[in-house]
């Protein structure tokens, strides 16, 4: 929690000095962000691959639970194209890759920054904060509803981190491994998924 | 994108020879966190210099609003049929 707050601080800083102009030539005519966006990738990238637990997890439990991750990508992209003759000026292919950030905000906006634009960027930033917002504040009405699985879901890729000590609270501690588990598929998945979506289609 | 992938796979291949150093993966976790604020921040720049988006923020949210919706009902519904097929005897 505390992390997505300084996220969303910097972003607000940076807005701030974007709209009052308060900044030097070099920042407001070049774009350093792509060779940003290589750094995070090779540091999301290691830190997959040298994160003994997470496959630890993978190995120790049941097949059965890659059901999980797997309604929760089905369910997300078909909900979200399903929605959008709702937003006519958004192509399928487009709200495919905002639903397909699953909630992972900072790396789906900027992904998607890069390949379509920053219009489509802040809504994937906006509409993938407000899954993990709305998860927070509707976990227990979801599990009510829509059984034990509905707070994973609605979590996506933060029902390994942000999201899960509510997921545990209401869905109880034994479901907490296969949140952890969703999540972080849905997380390794998300760089993948959304240039995939936009450049395949 | 491509370059991207490449680099990410890249990185997952060192980053099992570096697991065995807590001290590494400290300072790639620390980076990592840094990059992200760095690329949030320079989007935020970009969304402030872009009039476009600034003259359209209402529409921009309600249309973010209305995906995020989209998504979670999706995800609800299928996470409900997957829990009644396959995870309620348990």
């Amino acid at each position: 929690m505390k992390n997505s707050l300084i996220i969303l601080g910097f972003f607000a800083l940076g807005l701030v000095l974007g709209l009052t102009r308060f900044l030097p030539n070099v920042i407001m005519e070049s774009d350093f962000s792509l060779y940003a966006l290589y750094l995070l990738m090779f540091l999301v990238g290691i830190g997959i691959g040298a994160d003994r637990s997470s496959w630890r997890v993978i190995k120790e439990t049941n097949i059965k639970i890659i059901l999980v991750p797997l309604c929760v990508i089905i369910g997300s992209l078909v909900g979200v194209g399903a929605i959008s003759i709702f937003t006519p000026e958004i192509q399928l292919k487009e709200a495919l890759a905002v639903g397909a950030g699953f909630g992972y905000y900072s790396l789906s906006s900027i992904f998607i920054t890069q390949i379509s634009g920053e219009t489509l960027g802040v809504i994937a930033l906006l509409s993938n904060i407000l899954r993990e917002i709305i998860t927070l504040l509707a976990v227990p009405i979801f599990v009510k509803y829509f059984g034990k699985l509905a707070g994973i879901a609605s979590g996506g890729a933060t029902a390994m981190d942000t999201t899960l000590p509510i997921i545990s609270k209401y869905t109880g501690k034994e479901w907490a491994i296969i949140a952890i588990f969703s999540g972080i598929v849905l997380t390794i998945l998300v760089p993948f998924l959304v240039p995939f979506i936009l450049e395949v289609f | 994108m491509i370059t991207v992938l490449v680099l990410m796979t890249l990185g997952i291949g060192l980053g099992f020879f570096v697991g065995k150093f807590p001290k590494v993966i400290k300072g790639v976790d620390k980076m990592t966190t840094w990059s992200i604020y760095l690329l949030l921040f320079l989007l935020g720049i970009g969304v402030g210099l872009n009039e476009k988006i600034i003259n359209n923020l209402h529409t921009i949210g309600l249309q973010a609003l209305i995906l995020t919706v989209g998504a979670i009902l999706g995800s609800l519904i299928f996470a409900y049929i997957t829990y009644k097929l396959f995870f309620k005897s348990k």
